[in-house]
């Protein structure tokens, strides 16, 4: 089942086309690696997807709800993380969980609930007081990951979640995301940790705005001669004419 | 010589009323014309130590000399012979990308006429673009000009704080091809990075995590201590194979590398059939173990352990 | 010095493209001027009044010729009787009402007393005193040419002459505060956010591990905002003389020079703040709140000093602009020459060593 299905969405800045008629699906439980060097398009193409802005052309369905239609409605079905912003550094973790359940909508019942059941698998119990700010990077991303999760999401977003974490902290953070995938929740990621792309069930690489590339990483290296995805991205986007930005 | 020194360098921050250990005993050196890596994670204290070498702040404990002079007393010696670029894009985003480049060189005394030689390879890249303020720049420009500032004196030192953070991938084998170009001019450059796959460019590295530093030698000096063997597991489900090794007691590491997992054993001489015959009891179908040589990140995982 | 005069380019730079800043800048002192020209003042003028006439006799009837006559008051309505006060003052007609006794006249012939009564909206306390002297003062006025007439023996006669400001203008009063309030914002306000933002923005890292002294880059940055006050004092001080009709009696070349004195302190105070804050949002409000609050309320220019309780009276000792405002008041409207202003010249003098020397100690030639 496709949770994501994607038709030649486009989006234009003024003459400029940031995101070309890119089409593609992704299914349910599926991990979704988004590829691309700076400014390619992914993050313009990622918001569309959230429903945070409107495409120019196209058509698109997030969680079976239409992109133009709907966006409101993909909002409550979606979870959304990226490295730039993701929690309050001046709340503490607890008052976090109690401000994201809160906005989804989460009674009072179930946010106490998950905050017990979150602070056991990270094993934070004696730290749901500390200010966020005081915590390792590493530690905020999980923590992040899964306010980004709580409300069940059928799809979760995360935009490079793992910049200059620590490389066991990553790998733990990415177990997480397998364990969510495994549970049937779908994961959008973006990275720029090539080794991060092999993790993902199939891989799209956008330059200038489209899709140059989509498939399994295996099947990519293949068809590009590649050892690794580093190359295969390296391959790609050394083809790009326009800048990033 | 040794262009960079550090003994025993320790700082101290206050957060509130706790206090956090950003550096802890720190000491290397750094040898003229090197091409010096310090590798770790966001929060491991390579900031505070390059703003500690570039005379931005000062240690609680230790000394340390660029150049031949001392980080404290003799800081404005140093503020003449170092270029720093620090870890946020910190050029002046309404000049022009030429207004911004002139206006470091005169701040060292000098003009891009005097040393347009040395940054020549990176300035004919954003050349064409130099009416235009940096802020509008791309990612991968706005490094190049970055760069460029930093260089324009002719530093015999030059600190590049992680340059190559959140940038592409092809940007970044840029940039790095551009460093290897610096370095054949006798310049001696300090770099600090967060991807360890970026290591294997630099002469030397040292691997740092929590303020300490785990270990310093030249990349391959590094993976040759990996004293133990380390396997690559591959099965047809590899999220049960993850949560299968992790549990097995015989397994002493497993981590996910791209399409395989990196397992070492508890006992080094424990064999690979048994290994097999275990999974497959578990249900594992395709099993395949391989013997492989250690990365950089291999052995920073095992370093971080203890 | 090469190095420093392209500092100052820079800095220009930076005033030069932020075109939105530099258009409140020079906007809003001519704006301010304007406003508080035309539009803030205090003073009466064709005041609706009503009258209840009880007396209805000569005496009555030429006061209220008077009062009628003066550009002061417009008579709009005579009322009948006392209960129609009150509705007259809670519709907002009037702001004054004079109430004749019945027999006024006879009265005042035959007991040489009369009263009348004057009764004001103090909702606006300013307004309704104003106007109750204005009007008290057209009665003595009658009063006086009466006494005149009947030749009576002991007769003192009040004549009162305004000094300086013969008819009480208000912007005699504004135009030295505004000039404080306006070097205080692009002064104080603008440098240190110039400064701060250098820090936010990570330059202030580059800048600092290079040879550059650090008190050449603070005067760098003072020099564009020192040039853009200069224009902005011309700005006001040719407003004030060709559309506003302020004289300036005293020298212009002392008031300038001590226009300029200011600006410096305010320079320095600006330099101090941006060494206390570290972001552009602190450095913003602690010059509204520590400088341009005080530049308001205790400067003596929007509230008499005299009338505040004594702490406040201390406290407005240091806050420069009270010294400001007192010299160019001195020198524009009173025409003084610097030996009436030479004491609060070096009091502003004082504060700017001090400010000066505390700043450029606490400006860090480190991060920390």
């Amino acid at each position: 089942m496709n949770v994501i299905s994607v038709q030649n969405l486009t989006k234009r800045f003024g003459s400029f086309t940031a995101v070309d008629q890119i089409s593609f699906n992704v299914e349910q439980g599926e991990i979704f690696g988004f590829l691309g060097a700076n400014g390619a398009g992914k993050t313009t193409a990622m918001r569309m997807l959230c429903g945070l802005s409107l495409p120019s052309s196209g058509e698109a369905k997030v969680a079976g709800f239409d992109l133009y239609k709907d966006a409101e409605k993909i909002k409550k079905n979606i979870g959304y993380m990226s490295q730039k912003f993701s929690l309050y550094e001046d709340l503490t973790i607890r008052e976090n969980i109690r401000f994201y359940g809160g906005i989804y909508g989460l009674t009072n019942a179930e946010i106490k609930e998950k905050t017990a059941s979150l602070s056991h698998t990270l094993k934070i119990d004696d730290k749901l007081n500390t200010l966020v700010r005081a915590l390792p990077l590493g530690w905020r991303q999980k923590i992040s990951f899964s306010v980004a999760m709580i409300h069940k999401p059928k799809i979760v977003f995360l935009d490079e979640p793992t910049g200059g974490v620590d490389p066991v902290t990553r790998r733990e953070f990415w177990t997480m995301i397998f364990e969510a995938a495994n549970e049937g929740t779908t994961v959008f990621v973006t990275t720029h940790y090539m080794d991060e792309a092999e993790y993902c069930g199939r891989v799209s690489i956008m330059v200038d705005g489209k899709i140059d590339a989509l498939g399994a990483p295996q099947e990519l290296k293949e068809k590009f001669s590649a050892k690794d995805m580093g190359e295969v991205f390296l391959k790609l986007a050394r083809g790009a004419k326009r800048g990033d930005d | 010589m040794k262009v960079v020194s550090v003994k025993n360098i320790e700082k101290i921050f206050k957060v509130g009323k706790s206090t956090v250990t950003a550096l802890r005993d720190i000491s290397f050196e750094i040898e003229a014309g090197e091409l010096f890596g310090l590798i770790g994670p966001d929060g491991s204290g390579k900031t505070t130590l390059f703003r500690i070498l570039t005379t931005l702040m000062l240690a609680d404990k230790g000394t340390a000399s660029v150049d031949g002079f001392d980080v404290v007393n003799d800081y404005k010696q140093i503020r003449k012979r170092v270029g720093y670029m620090p870890g946020r894009f910190s050029l002046y985003q309404d000049l022009t990308v030429e207004e911004n480049l002139s206006f470091f060189a005169t701040l060292f005394n000098t003009s891009i006429e005097e040393n347009y030689d040395l940054i020549k390879d990176i300035y004919v890249q954003i050349e064409k673009f130099k009416t235009r303020k940096a802020g509008a720049l791309s990612g991968g420009m706005k490094q190049k000009l970055a760069l460029s500032c930093a260089l324009i004196h002719r530093p015999s030192v030059l600190f590049l704080d992680e340059p190559t953070t959140g940038v592409d991938a092809v940007s970044r084998k840029e940039f790095w091809d551009l460093l290897r170009n610096l370095q054949q001019q006798k310049i001696t450059i300090l770099v600090s990075t967060p991807y360890m796959d970026e290591a294997s460019l630099c002469d030397r590295v040292a691997l740092i995590q929590d303020g300490k530093i785990l270990d310093i030698d030249s990349p391959k000096g590094i993976t040759k201590k990996f004293n133990h063997p380390l396997w690559s597991a591959q099965a047809d489900n590899m999220f049960k194979l993850l949560t299968d090794l992790k549990s097995l007691v015989e397994v002493n590491s497993c981590y996910p590398f791209g399409q395989e997992h990196h397992v070492t054993f508890k006992d080094v001489r424990e064999s690979v059939n048994d290994m097999q015959a275990r999974l497959h009891k578990l249900g594992h179908t395709s099993i395949k173990f391989k013997k492989i040589e250690a990365g950089i990140e291999d052995c920073f995982m095992d370093l971080m352990k203890g | 010095m090469k190095q420093f005069l392209f500092f100052v380019k820079k800095e220009f730079l930076h005033v030069w493209r932020d075109k939105r800043t530099m258009f409140i800048l020079f906007g809003m002192p001519i704006m301010q001027i304007l406003i508080f020209g035309f539009a803030l003042t205090n003073e009466v003028k064709n005041t609706r009044i009503a009258i209840l006439d009880n007396s209805k006799d000569e005496t009555t009837a030429a006061i209220i010729n008077q009062l009628q006559a003066s550009r002061y008051f417009d008579v709009q309505e005579t009322i009948q009787v006392n209960s129609e006060l009150v509705p007259a003052f809670q519709a907002g007609n009037i702001k004054l009402a004079i109430v004749f006794p019945e027999n006024f006249q006879e009265q005042l012939l035959h007991t040489h007393s009369a009263a009348v009564q004057l009764i004001g909206d103090a909702t606006d306390p300013n307004t309704a005193n104003t106007l109750i002297n204005y009007a008290s003062a057209i009665i003595i006025d009658y009063q006086s040419n009466l006494r005149n007439q009947i030749k009576f023996p002991y007769t003192i006669k009040t004549e009162t002459r305004m000094l300086y400001n013969p008819q009480l203008k208000g912007s005699y009063n504004f135009v030295p505060g505004v000039m404080a309030m306006v070097l205080m914002l692009v002064c104080a306000m603008m440098t240190s956010i110039s400064i701060v933002r250098e820090k936010e923005m990570g330059t202030m890292e580059i800048i600092l591990v290079s040879p550059i002294v650090p008190i050449r880059v603070v005067i760098a940055k003072m020099v564009p905002y020192f040039i853009l006050s200069a224009v902005n004092i011309g700005s006001i001080l040719l407003l004030s003389v060709y559309v506003l009709d302020v004289p300036i009696r005293g020298s212009l070349l002392l008031l300038v020079s001590e226009c300029l004195l200011f600006t410096i302190t305010v320079l320095a105070l600006g330099l101090l703040i941006s060494s206390i804050a570290n972001s552009q949002q602190v450095a913003m409000l602690i010059s509204l709140m520590g400088l341009f609050l005080p530049t308001i309320m205790l400067s003596g220019f929007m509230f008499p000093i005299e009338n505040m309780p004594l702490g406040l009276r201390i406290f407005s000792n240091i806050v420069p602009a009270k010294w400001f405002y007192m010299i160019v008041r001195n020198i524009m409207i009173k025409g003084v020459g610097f030996e009436h202003v030479w004491k609060e010249t070096l009091i502003l003098i004082g504060m700017t060593v001090f400010f000066m020397v505390v700043s450029i100690k606490k400006f860090k030639t480190r991060l920390e």
